[in-house]
């Protein structure tokens, strides 16, 4: 008869100290200039930066180039891969999911010289391989596992009262799937925005994005100022993870 | 003389989340006895057998286990051992792991233990099985390992949760017939818990029948089948035919129309009473002549070993009679019931009555919202009243939000010729409604009541 | 026909994922200080990787250390931690439990620069000296919500009346722990060790704002640095590849593991 709910409460004193109160903190110090009184410069000084601006601009857009392309690559093949016709081996799965494992910046580096001895100039065009060749993976996963997990009477249901292949695939297997697709956007789009060592790599530091002038600023001692930026994108996150609702968590649970 | 009682259970109460989920239970167990907690999910059983084991505390109330109270003790140290739903074996362990795990525990010698879990497989049936693991038995054979693992402890009592629940029917007969027979060679006392009425009647040597976390009746099988105390047993244990009917005078109850010879006495003149009669008891000919009344057969079904037919009663009523005979669809049959074939119970209630608040002279606040009524000019504002409305006075509507409030069919019973239905409202009330229109159990509905057909009765004491 | 586009597909797919890894791979094998010019083959690098003889010298063998023991130390703090966590969480109901999701939710949806940025700012704020104590604190806070994560599913999958039998079969509450709970929460505390094994070994930005001044490096800062510097140490490609190749390893042998308990239960 003893509690055993009462086991959380380690963890919840952890996630306090750890999560709570560090993410309190990004907020303490976005509202307060560097001698401590509270401001709002930090955030107006964002807003009336040009140069701030621009990297933010720059970083939605390519963040939302890179989820879309990740969608079009990625779907077709999540889809090939959750298919028994095409694919029974799991090996195959594991093939897709490995990179997932490896450093991102080894893999960026390695791009990198790839392009380096291939000759081709970094820039923008480079940026958003190496992003969709780094965030690939993390938009199959789960709309993989939302396919595999789906029960197959629906499609059979909807071929029973007569719909075709094309038509089951547009009006049930993609609705249904959904929620995979919602996941995988919420794992590629915000870490596109906030990726700093990266882009740096991949694009000779031609092209800043928004995790690298928050990292600037970190490392410059512009604690308040990098706080306030991190502060904005944590309000992304906040509205993007509201629509997404709940079912992320357990569809990343299962990443190995 | 509570001697002979290995347990018990002294005014047991538990709720949980402010429901009411046993309810001043109180009864004993007799060494060697099996006896089965009966009663539909949720009615409770399951709850009760779980403090007994001790997984559950009881809010208010004692457990006695051959006279000592064993409400504080934890679990593992009680006498008693559990076969649980779903067997409940650890996969990680093999069938003789799993055995001999309570044995271990209390640091038998080994060779004791291997003897000891042998003798048991054996009595289960399950020599040569030692060393498989427990995921690649069948139901039945994990059932046969989770009684051993039991039984091996030596257990003043074993309790047993639905274990033949997730049995396939032909696999559940041949374990009942086990399990008498266990239960005879071990001399164990057994209380067992189901929902499968057959089952209870086939083991038991008690039957404990509960709903809604109270006792509605204890007996031998025979005692509660042939004599069950209200509408609730009387339909919960085998087929039947509930009819509303009046008792005329001792010994004469009238119903369906007619008026019938009975064996009950002492109801008094004039009450309204609960007729219950058993389908295998109507006596159907096809001759008209010394029949108490007559009827036109609906539909007749071939159920194995008996005919079942329902017949339109001559006064419109259906009544539902089992024959080895069977009568075409159509014809017109002769009835009559034996005298001591018609058990009548006396009605837990003639009509809603409920607890009301007079808020102004033409309304009251009852079942968490306010109704218009007549409130008679004795009553003030503020005062505590009762209300009543007939059981065919409540309408039920389709949709939950045309009503003024909204319930669900909680439990419905068929009169012969009408519905007498439960409602637990959103609010948690009950009310029990006559309609002739079909509704199923589950079912979610609207509820309202004409202003007029409620009525303002002065509480008593 | 369909079917031959789908594996095209794939396989192209396959090919534009790996070729990076590949190209490291195939210069692992020869001197060239320059990666893409091939001096013959020659297994120099990883000779030079396993005796230590390597150009940034005892820094990168320190910093592979550092990786590995910091990454043994978190996964092992976060099993422990997340499987108690765990086993408290599936026993709430209702809000008490959703709110505890949620927040064991934060550190995955948070981007990795939010956690280090944050973690940065606590540890300046209760003024802790950075280094490899908050590192392995920072690790242990991203890596503890994935041990949870795959505890969870064991403990819905398993009989709930299993503890209870235990008890019933007369052992302590601490004896049915450890010998009925424990082993059937194992194979989710194990792929939940792997996977925050993996996580720490992975990580770059968490600990680049955690670790402080005092010259701490993992693998990840290390190679950063490097990067930066211009031009990678040659033996860095040998490791790459190894840490390639162990991955790969594990993740098969982790799933086909997986595959196997799941046709057992069928």
């Amino acid at each position: 008869m003893v509690k055993r709910s009462n086991w959380s409460i380690p963890y919840l004193v952890f996630m306090m100290v750890f999560v709570v109160l560090p993410l309190l903190l990004i907020v303490l110090y976005a509202f307060q200039d560097g001698a401590g009184h509270f401001t709002f410069s930090n955030i107006t000084h964002f807003f009336s930066d040009s140069d701030s601006l621009s990297t933010f601009a720059v970083s939605i857009e390519v963040a939302i180039e890179n989820t879309l392309i990740c969608i079009l690559l990625g779907y077709p093949a999540a889809w090939i891969l959750a298919n028994r016709k095409y694919n029974r081996s799991a090996v195959t799965v594991v093939l897709f999911l490995m990179p997932m494992w490896i450093n991102a910046l080894m893999r960026t580096l390695a791009t990198a010289e790839l392009f380096n001895m291939l000759g081709v100039a970094l820039g923008k065009g480079t940026l958003l391989f190496g992003m969709v060749y780094d965030f690939l993976p993390f938009m199959i996963y789960p709309i993989y596992t939302t396919l595999m997990k789906m029960d197959k009477s629906y499609a059979e249901a909807a071929e029973d009262l007569g719909a075709a292949p094309w038509t089951v695939f547009w009006k049930i297997t993609v609705p249904l799937s959904l929620p995979g697709v919602m996941s995988g956007v919420l794992m590629v789009f915000m870490p596109t925005v906030s990726t700093f060592a990266i882009s740096e790599f991949l694009t000779n530091n031609k092209i800043k994005l928004f995790g690298t002038i928050i990292q600037e600023n970190i490392n410059s001692s512009m604690w308040n100022y990098g706080a306030a930026l991190a502060f904005i994108m944590l309000v992304i996150i906040g509205i993007t993870t509201l629509f997404q609702g709940s079912e992320r968590g357990e569809v990343e649970g299962g990443l190995i | 003389m509570t001697k002979d009682y290995i347990i018990d259970i002294q005014h047991l109460s538990k709720s949980f989340g402010g429901v009411k989920v046993l309810d001043d239970i109180d009864f004993y167990v007799r060494r060697g006895e099996f006896i089965t907690l009966l009663g539909p999910s949720g009615c409770g059983k399951t709850t009760l057998l779980r403090q007994i084991a001790g997984f559950i505390a009881p809010d208010e109330g004692r457990i006695l286990l051959e006279g000592k109270d064993i409400s504080g003790i934890p679990p593992h140290k009680r006498p008693l051992n559990t076969v649980f739903q779903r067997y409940a074996l650890f996969p990680h362990l093999d069938v003789f792991d799993n055995v001999a795990f309570g044995l271990k525990l209390h640091k038998i010698p080994a060779k004791e233990i291997e003897m000891r879990v042998q003798k048991m497989l054996k009595m289960v049936s399950m020599t040569d099985y030692e060393d498989r693991s427990v995921d690649s038995l069948s139901g039945g054979q994990q059932q046969r390992v989770a009684i051993a693992r039991a039984l091996v402890n030596y257990p003043k009592v074993l309790l047993l949760d639905e274990p033949l629940a997730a049995l396939d029917l032909k696999m559940r007969k041949d374990m009942q017939l086990e399990l008498k027979e266990i239960h005879r060679k071990m001399g164990i006392t057994f209380i067992y818990v189901t929902h499968d009425q057959e089952e209870a009647l086939t083991l038991s040597d008690t039957i404990v029948v509960m709903n809604e976390g109270r006792i509605q009746q204890i007996g031998t099988p025979t005692d509660i089948y042939n004599e069950p105390v209200n509408s609730f047993v009387a339909d919960f244990i085998g087929e039947s035919t509930i009819l509303n009917g009046t008792m005329i005078c001792d010994r004469k109850v009238e119903f369906m129309g007619h008026e019938f010879e009975c064996v009950d006495e002492g109801f008094g003149e004039g009450v309204p009473v609960d007729v219950v009669v058993r389908p295998e008891d109507v006596c159907i000919s096809s001759s008209l002549e010394g029949a108490q009344f007559s009827g036109v057969v609906e539909s007749c079904i071939f159920k194995g070993v008996h005919y079942e037919m329902f017949v339109d009663t001559d006064k419109g009523y259906e009544l539902m009679v089992q024959d080895y005979d069977s009568f075409e669809p159509g014809s017109r049959v002769g009835l009559s019931i034996k005298p001591d074939d018609i058990q009548v119970m006396r009605k837990e209630r003639t009509c809603n009555t409920l607890e009301a608040t007079v808020e102004d002279r033409d309304h009251i606040s009852m079942l968490g919202c306010s109704w218009e009524c007549t409130v008679p000019e004795e009553f003030k504002q503020g005062d505590e009243v009762l209300a009543e409305v007939a059981f065919d006075k409540v309408d039920l509507l389709d949709n939950q939000e045309d009503g003024k409030l909204g319930g669900e069919v909680h439990f419905l019973l068929y009169k012969g010729d009408h519905y007498h239905l439960t409602i637990l409202t959103d609010e948690g009330d009950h009310l029990w409604v006559d309609t002739d229109d079909i509704w199923d159990k589950g079912d979610l509905v609207g509820i309202d009541i004409l202003p007029s057909d409620i009525k303002i009765k002065r509480k008593n004491g | 026909m369909k079917k031959l586009f789908a594996k095209c597909y794939i396989w192209l797919l396959l090919a534009m994922l790996y070729a990076p890894l590949l190209f490291i791979a195939v210069f692992s094998f020869t001197e060239s200080r320059v990666l893409g010019s091939w001096t013959g083959f020659s297994p120099r690098l990883y000779q030079n990787l396993f005796t230590g003889n390597v150009s940034g010298g005892a820094a990168l063998i320190s910093a592979v250390e550092n990786t590995l023991v910091i990454a043994l130390i978190a996964a092992a703090f976060s099993t422990v931690l997340g499987t108690v966590a765990a086993i408290g969480i599936f026993n709430l109901k209702g809000r008490a439990k959703r709110t505890m999701q949620f927040l064991n939710n934060i550190p995955m949806i948070n981007p990795d620069i939010i956690t280090g940025v944050s973690l940065f700012l606590l540890f300046v704020f209760l003024r802790f000296s950075q280094g490899y104590v908050t590192v392995v604190l920072a690790h242990i806070t991203f890596c503890t919500p994935y041990v949870v994560l795959s505890v969870m599913p064991k403990l819905s999958q398993m009989n709930p009346n299993i503890y209870e039998a235990a008890l019933d079969l007369g052992a302590t509450p601490a004896q049915a722990l450890w010998k009925v709970l424990v082993p059937e929460l194992r194979p989710g505390m194990i792929s939940g060790f792997m996977m925050a094994f993996t996580m720490s070994l992975d990580d770059f930005a968490v600990t680049f704002f955690t670790r402080g001044t005092i010259g701490l490096d993992t693998l990840s800062t290390y190679i950063y640095a490097d990067a930066r510097k211009g031009g990678l140490t040659p033996e860095l490609r040998p490791l790459m590849t190894l840490i390639f190749l162990l991955v790969l390893v594990l993740l098969i042998i982790v799933n086909l593991r997986g595959s196997r308990t799941k046709n057992a239960i069928e």
